[in-house]
Order: C-alpha cells, then structure tokens, then sequence
C-alpha cells in the first residue's frame, strides 16, 4: 500500500512540468559548478605535484560539488515537497486517501518514500558527474561513498521536514517559505559566535555539522543517527498532524 | 426492495462538536442492507460532518460509529473496506486518464491484480465512462468528472455507498441515469444520499432524514412522506362561477376560499375528497367547470415547515402536525 502511494506520488510528480524543470536547472547548475571546480583543479595541477600529501581530485572536485549540491538542493526540496500532502488538502483529494482502507501512517510513508524517489533520481544525475573522472583518473571511492550518503540522508532529512510542514497548511507556497525557513535556520543556526564553540545543544542541532565531517569522508555513526532522528520525528509529527485533523480539538 | 434484517451502517449517539459550535447533535440511526437513505437538510445542517464521520475522515466526539458491525474508530482500516465514498468534491487526479486514475483506487482498495481489471470496467461501464477511459481527467466536463468519482466509491462493490451530492453539475440525461443506477446500487449495497435537490429524494430513496441544527428532526420513509404531501384542498375554476355558500355544501368542506374570477381553493376534509360531487354538481347547475386539480405540498413545502419550525420538538408525531397544517 505505501508503494502504491509513493509510485502513484512519482508519477503526479513527473506528469507535472515541475519535477523536469527542477532536474533541469538544478542539473545545469550543478554542471557549471563541477565545470569551474574541474578549472580549478587543472590549474593547481603542477603544483599539487609538488606537494607531499597533496589533496587529490576526489577532495578538490567531488567534496565541493557535494557540499554546493547541499546549498542548492536547501532552496529546491521545499519547492518538491510544498504540494506532497496540503495540494491534497486544497484540491480535496486527500479524502480518497483517508476514506480508503490505508492508515495515515502509510500515507506520510508513501509520501515520503514517493519523493525519496525522486531526490534518489536526482541524486544519481548529480553523482554522474564526479563519476565522470573516472574516464581519466580514479577517484577515493569511500570518500564519494561517504558524500553520496551525507547528501542522501541530508535530503532525506529536507524532504521529511518539508512533508511535516505540507501537513500544516493548505497552501503550498505557505508549505514551502515556512520548509525553507526552517531549514535555513537549523543550517545557520551555530553561527552566531555564542554558539560557535563544538558541544553546545545549539550546535549540535546545526543540519550543515553533522553534515560536514561526512562529507570529509569521517564517518561517525552519530551524525548517522543524528539523521535518523531528524527524519524519525519529523514523520511522527505529520502523521500526529494528520490524525489531529480528524480528531476532537 | 428487499430489504434485509442486517444492518450495514450503526449510528448511536453520535455528536460531533467545533469548539463550541455543535455540528451534530446526538445522532442516531441504523441502515440495513438493500435501503436507499436520504439526507435531506438546509445548508450548515451537519449533513457534510455526518457523512465525513460515517467515513471515518472525522472522529465524533462522543458516539459509536460501526460499519457492517465493525468500528470505524477501533478498526479504521478494516471497517473502510466496506465503504465507498463520494465527496462532495470529486477527489480525481487531474492530471490522470480515467484508467490510471481508477487503477489507483484499485489498489488502495486491495482489489488483487487479476481482477483489478474486471472491477476497473466494471465500474466504468456502470458509470458510462467507456468512452473517455484514455483521456485525462483534468480535461473532462465537471460532469464526467463527477463520474469519475462516482466510478471510484463503486469499484470495490462496498457494501456501504455514501454519496454526497452526486447529480451536481450533471445534464438532466445523465442525472436520470446517476439516479438509475443509485437505484440498483440501492438493490444489494445500501446507499446514502445526501442532497439538496428534493425530487431526487422522492424519486431514488426508500427513507428520507431531515436534519437541522445537527439533530435529525424528521425519520420517514418516502411513501409516508408522498402522502404527507398530499394536501387536503382542491383548487377549482368554474366559468360561470357559483355563490361561495353554494361550494361550502358540499360534504366535507371546511372553507372556501375566493382566489381570481371564478377560481376557488376549497379546504376540506382530508378523509371525504369533494371532487366527484363538485363535477356532478357543476353539469347539473351549470356552472361550467374549467379546472379542477387537488393541491399538492410540494417537497419543498414540507422541507421548510419542518427545519424553519423554530422550537423544533424531536418527537416526530409533534412535527407531522405542524407539517400538515
């Protein structure tokens, strides 16, 4: 049942000229980038040759890449995630859902996993480029690994707050400011001095923390859970959401 | 109709309350299989709030819901099995052909792959949708979307059909037919309709509920409810028209009254109908009789009797008075 929504949530995505649109412009962007990022590297080439312990392309090339791709995708995910359950509400076909046998629980995980697919999609086009040095050089495969899982579980964590904040409203733009708004402050939210020093709630709070000792290929299971929780109760709470709905207030 | 002793849908007690606004009030009824049940109400009546309980998309506040003796809130999935629902709004995909859309709904109602099918142009065909099965929804006229949905609440065969304005936006063939085939739904499924339109009530349903101020305020069944129509005046025209104490010797009748030249509304006693005498009467003396037709209550009359009556008594014998008057 929650496959049926999620395929059925992937396809409305793909029959609307939105999902192209945004694979096509965050495909450009991030083509430009990895294109200056290459420049780049070709240039400091001789004098990387010189060095002892010199970075490789993996970290002057692919780490950057995915640490823009993280800032790019912070503005896209509210846009695919506006409409996933307040669309539903306004033009009234989330009754379908809630009068046929499913549970909410498996609507909000249909959902989610619907646009999991499709971040997954757009995740694979982004990961063909990095990929595509391997014609000419070979590439630190866990660190691309560790990136490709940090963007993916960052995304993740985008797209489930997105989803609880489309059970609020019915207005998707609404959905969007507030998914948008949220997000940018858990990404900036250590970086006002107080705050700036490692071990306080504040900073551990921060998405972009967890996010970049992944990136730089440590990989410590806390910031794995850390992921893990973020999408954990940012689910609970749409379902809560949902059912409250329904419910005597 | 055969009617069954089993009953589908059990509502006892039932209350539903926003805040302090009470939607519905203390609602209670049975609906056993192989009935048509009308809903009948003004607008902010509570008919949306009761339907949306019915299918489990609100929780009552206080009451017990059950579906073919399941409840709703105990077992919400296995109790909406039984269920087909058509919102007031047609809940469609736009931007699905019809056969997408409706292989979606077979899916959500567990109807395995090899029979999904079979139930898809079943239900298409029942709703007369054959034609359009490629093209999407979001082109179709408000009216074959309308039966798009009506498809949908019919594909599993639920037990249980609940629609909600179902003839709104469709052309009068079509209504004819949507009616038609709330009628054979009616034979093995039991139905509830909820409606504005009051022919509709007279003409597809088997009970009518009138409710107002979320409490039901009138429980009838419609033969009961066509001979609480039928008035007890006659409206004559004569050409050559009598003196009024002339009428008033007729066996029967209570008053007369002068409307228009040679027109006349005779009240009279509902057990002794006058008609026969009047003609007779009328060749014998003369008066040239031009028209003569008992006066009907419409629908309409009994409907606003009843829900604008302001202290409105539960009881129901109270209100049948209060409508016949």
């Amino acid at each position: 049942m929650i496959i049926t929504i999620a395929t059925r949530e992937l396809r409305s995505l793909f029959l609307s000229p939105l999902a192209w649109s945004i694979l096509a412009v965050v495909q450009f962007l991030m083509g430009y980038l990895f294109l200056g990022q290459l420049d780049l590297f070709l240039q400091i080439q001789s004098r990387l040759v010189a060095m002892n312990e010199a970075p490789g392309i993996t970290e002057i090339v692919v780490t950057p890449i995915f640490a823009n791709a993280a800032m790019i995708l912070l503005l896209v995910i509210p846009l695919l995630t506006m409409r996933l359950i307040s669309e539903e509400k306004r033009t009234q076909t989330l009754t379908l859902l809630l009068s046929a046998p499913v549970s909410i629980t498996e609507i909000v995980l249909g959902k989610f996993i619907g646009i999991m697919f499709f971040i997954l999609i757009m995740l694979l086009l982004i990961a063909l480029m990095p990929l595509s040095l391997l014609a000419g050089g070979t590439l630190d495969y866990g660190m691309v690994a560790s990136a490709f899982l940090a963007l993916l579980l960052l995304l993740a964590s985008f797209a489930s707050a997105g989803l609880f904040m489309s059970t609020i409203t019915n207005q998707p733009t609404i959905a969007a400011i507030s998914t948008f708004g949220l997000l940018l402050l858990l990404w900036v939210i250590d970086w006002s001095a107080d705050f700036a020093e490692a071990g306080t709630v504040i900073s551990y709070l921060s998405l972009l923390n967890h996010y970049r000792p992944l990136l730089e290929g440590i990989f410590k299971s806390s910031d794995v859970i850390y992921y893990l929780l973020f999408i954990i109760t940012f689910l609970t709470l749409s379902i809560r959401r949902l059912n409250a709905d329904r419910l005597q207030y | 109709m055969s009617v069954t002793d089993e009953i589908l849908v059990s509502v006892k007690g039932v209350s539903r309350f926003y805040g302090d606004l009470c939607a519905v009030n203390n609602l209670s009824f049975d609906i056993h299989r192989g009935e048509v049940l009308g809903l009948l109400g003004p607008n902010g009546a509570g008919k949306s709030t009761a339907i949306q309980m019915i299918t489990g998309n609100l929780a009552p506040s206080f009451g017990q819901i059950t579906i073919n003796g399941i409840d709703i809130l105990d077992r919400p999935k296995k109790a909406k099995q039984y269920l087909g629902y058509l919102p007031e709004h047609p809940p469609v995909y736009k931007e699905f052909t019809v056969d997408e859309y409706l292989n979606f709904c077979a899916k959500l109602h567990h109807i395995k792959h090899g029979e999904r099918q079979e139930a898809i142009n079943i239900a298409k065909q029942r709703c007369n949708l054959n034609e359009v099965g490629k093209r999407l929804i979001g082109n179709l006229s408000k009216g074959f979307q309308q039966r798009v949905g009506i498809a949908q609440a019919i594909i599993h065969s639920p037990p249980v059909v609940i629609l909600d304005e179902p003839t709104v936006g469709l052309d009068p063939i079509q209504i004819r037919e949507i009616r038609s085939l709330i009628r054979e739904l009616g034979k093995e499924h039991c139905v509830i309709l909820s409606t504005h339109i009051l022919p509709e009530v007279t003409t597809t349903c088997d009970k009518v509920f009138i409710i107002n101020r979320g409490s039901i305020v009138l429980t009838e069944t419609t033969e009961d409810l066509q001979k609480r129509m039928q008035s007890s005046s006659l409206f004559v025209g004569f050409n050559q028209a009598p003196e009024v104490k002339e009428l008033h010797k007729f066996a029967g009748v209570d008053s007369v009254e002068m409307k228009k030249d040679g027109y006349f509304r005779i009240h009279h006693n509902p057990d002794i109908d006058p008609s026969e005498k009047i003609v007779l009467k009328s060749v014998e003396q003369g008066w040239r009789l031009i028209e003569i037709r008992p006066e009907q209550l419409s629908l309409e009359d009994v409907f606003v009797d009843i829900t604008t009556e302001e202290h409105n008594p539960v009881n129901n014998d109270n209100v049948a008075e209060v409508a016949i008057s």
